[in-house]
């Protein structure tokens, strides 16, 4: 087990590292940099400025330079400076970071929340008209745009409620925090939660054809007993894997619907950092996703094989 | 004892089709829901082949007369802001929607298949190298890359299209690469070996149709996912530009002001987008059950 520990942090560092730098190649594919985003608006081109200012901000080194110094600023904490505020990027993200935070997380717990019972409702009693209704439904979950279902929400919220969800102002207390933050985290989760719902469906119905469960109804068991002790705990495996892959989705949903709800969340400030070119504040940003990306997959991992003894990982 | 109707079980399983339209009425039968979702997408890609001949007006007319029109007998959804009809809006909306979700997976799909065949094929270091980019694009959610790429590239038609087929590659090379590696030590390829036919005529001429299977299921649940990756960069600005009709920029153009005042601009683009999906869903669904019943969901 320590050795597979150890081979995974060190995949893991290399991805990471591997990200770092197509994340900052893919940035730099065409001319065009903030400088001359500047100068377009200001409405004319002063070479010599230009020059200077490129200099000031390093743009004009080799992009090998540029990269290096990228990576070395990130080892010693130095995060870098946005182009467009002359702020440290930290200041622009880590206020904007426990909102989205919170909203994943919330999203998260819908998803499992609905996507797992239904799941197994769909998969025990397959091929009844519940369960096809909770297909039929999944799978219109699957081909919402999830900005549409924002915005619908959005104007449900409206017709209900007369004005719109704010979400600058400091909460009045933890249950109209959670209350506000469920609406868009409902919109967010509910992709998540058709997924997971077909995905626990499957793997139910895959468990349930085993063996060892026709032992147990032979021996008399009741049909709760097989569906929940001895069905559910494995037909759980798989969709925690998936869950760990959702992690990297939901982020996706999050970006347009913190758009949608105007939430000052960190997914939106990443739009507006690419529309801008703002290197420094899009590269640590994406860094960042991919970093919690890679780890909630390494956690994923770890939970699997603690969970399924049947995986060994000895060399 | 019950009777087994030996005909009626081997009809099902379809053992007397005869053709092409004998298969594909078979098929109707058993996936009744695949055949819904095949006739969903056969509309929509009806719709932009002809949205000429279909859209009772011209997309990009602008009239500020009719800015914000309810339906009517003349504007069967409306009107936009700007008076530009919305039924022609969104039927050569299908258009666009159906190029970019067709192109990418087109494109994401070659590529993914000639780095997939290669690397299951040459193995060693190619082989090695592709699969940790392949993990580290894999990581990445695909509109976080599709974001990154249109940005970079610019909003265009061509740069999103190559920007929502590069994040596909990775999937399609991972599959292609597996059924590769499993197909390649079969007996039938063993003995085109040992008739003497070269590796690489082999590679293309046994071993990729039979790779094929796994890749279509994949192709129709990847251009579901083209489609709607379009309409969210549509949305949020930097996809397709003026003044093609994108169903993901209406519902930008049409959000925040007149959430209450015309609610049929967000209506509408929303229903288009998630009926085009869903009908790919679908059959992709059931053309997986039929391929690959290991998949079943």
């Amino acid at each position: 087990m320590g050795t597979y520990l150890v081979k995974r942090f060190l995949l893991m560092l290399l991805t990471l590292f591997g990200m770092s730098v197509i994340i900052f190649c893919l940035l730099r594919l065409v001319p065009g940099n903030i400088v001359d985003i500047l100068f377009d608006s200001a409405g004319f081109v002063d070479p010599a400025a230009k020059k200077e200012i490129e200099a000031e901000l390093g743009l004009d080194r080799p992009i090998v330079v540029q990269y290096w110094h990228w990576i070395s600023s990130l080892m010693q904490g130095d995060f870098g400076y946005s182009y467009v505020t002359e702020k440290p990027t930290m200041d622009e993200l880590l206020p904007r970071l426990p909102i989205t935070a919170k909203l994943a997380v919330l999203a998260l717990g819908f998803s499992v929340l609905f996507g797992l019972p239904l799941g197994v409702i769909s998969a025990v009693k397959q091929d009844t008209g519940l369960d096809y209704a909770l297909r039929v439904v999944s799978l219109s979950g699957l081909s919402l745009p999830s900005f549409w279902l924002a915005l619908l929400i959005l104007i449900a919220f409206v017709h209900y409620f007369g004005t719109i969800p704010l979400y600058t102002r400091e909460t009045e207390g933890f249950w109209h925090e959670l209350w506000l933050y469920s609406v868009p985290a409902a919109a967010v989760g509910f992709r998540s939660s058709a997924l997971i719902m077909r995905l626990t469906r499957s793997s139910m119905l895959e468990v349930l054809r085993q063996d060892y469960v026709r032992t147990a109804r032979a021996k008399g068991a009741s049909e709760n007993a097989i569906n929940y002790r001895h069905a559910l705990k494995n037909a759980v495996l798989p969709v925690t894997t998936i869950i760990g892959i959702e992690a990297a989705f939901l982020i996706g949903g999050l970006i347009v619907t913190e758009t949608v709800f105007n939430i000052p969340g960190v997914a939106r400030f990443l739009v507006e950092a690419i529309q801008w070119r703002d290197y420094p504040i899009v590269q640590n940003l994406v860094m960042f996703i991919a970093i919690v990306v890679v780890v909630v997959n390494f956690i994923v991992d770890l939970l699997y094989a603690v969970l399924d003894p049947r995986i060994k990982y000895a060399d | 004892m019950a009777q087994i109707d030996h005909q009626a079980e081997l009809s099902r399983a379809g053992a007397n089709v005869e053709g092409r339209l004998g298969a594909l009425l078979f098929f109707c039968r058993r996936y009744p829901l695949g055949a819904v979702g095949g006739v969903i997408v056969l509309l929509f890609v009806l719709a932009a082949v002809f949205a000429e001949y279909i859209a009772p007006h011209d997309p990009l007319t602008t009239n500020s007369a009719l800015s914000l029109n309810q339906p009517d007998a003349q504007n069967l959804l409306g009107n936009d802001k700007m008076g530009r009809d919305m039924f022609s809006r969104i039927v050569h909306g299908a258009r666009i929607s159906l190029a970019v979700g067709l192109g990418s997976t087109l494109l994401g799909g070659l590529i993914g298949v000639v780095i997939g065949l290669m690397s299951g094929y040459l193995l060693g270091w190619f082989d090695l190298i592709t699969q940790r980019i392949i993990d580290i694009m894999q990581a990445l959610p695909l509109l976080v890359m599709a974001l990154v790429m249109a940005a970079a590239l610019g909003p265009s038609l061509e740069n999103t299209i190559i920007a929502i087929s590069i994040p596909l590659v990775p999937q399609v090379a991972r599959v292609i690469r597996a059924n590769t590696l499993s197909l390649r030590e079969m007996p039938f390829v063993e003995a085109a070996r040992a008739g003497g036919i070269s590796e690489s005529w082999i590679a293309v001429r046994h071993v990729l149709p039979n790779t094929l299977a796994p890749l279509i299921v994949l192709a129709t649940a990847q251009l579901g996912s083209a489609i709607l990756t379009e309409a969210a960069l549509s949305f949020l600005g930097l996809g397709i530009p003026e003044p093609h009709p994108s169903w993901g920029r209406m519902l930008s153009e049409s959000a925040s002001e007149h959430v209450r005042t015309a609610p049929w601009l967000v209506i509408f683009p929303g229903i288009a987008i998630s009926l085009a999906v869903f009908g790919t869903n679908l059959l992709g669904d059931a053309l997986r059950d039929l391929l690959d019943p290991r998949q079943r969901s």
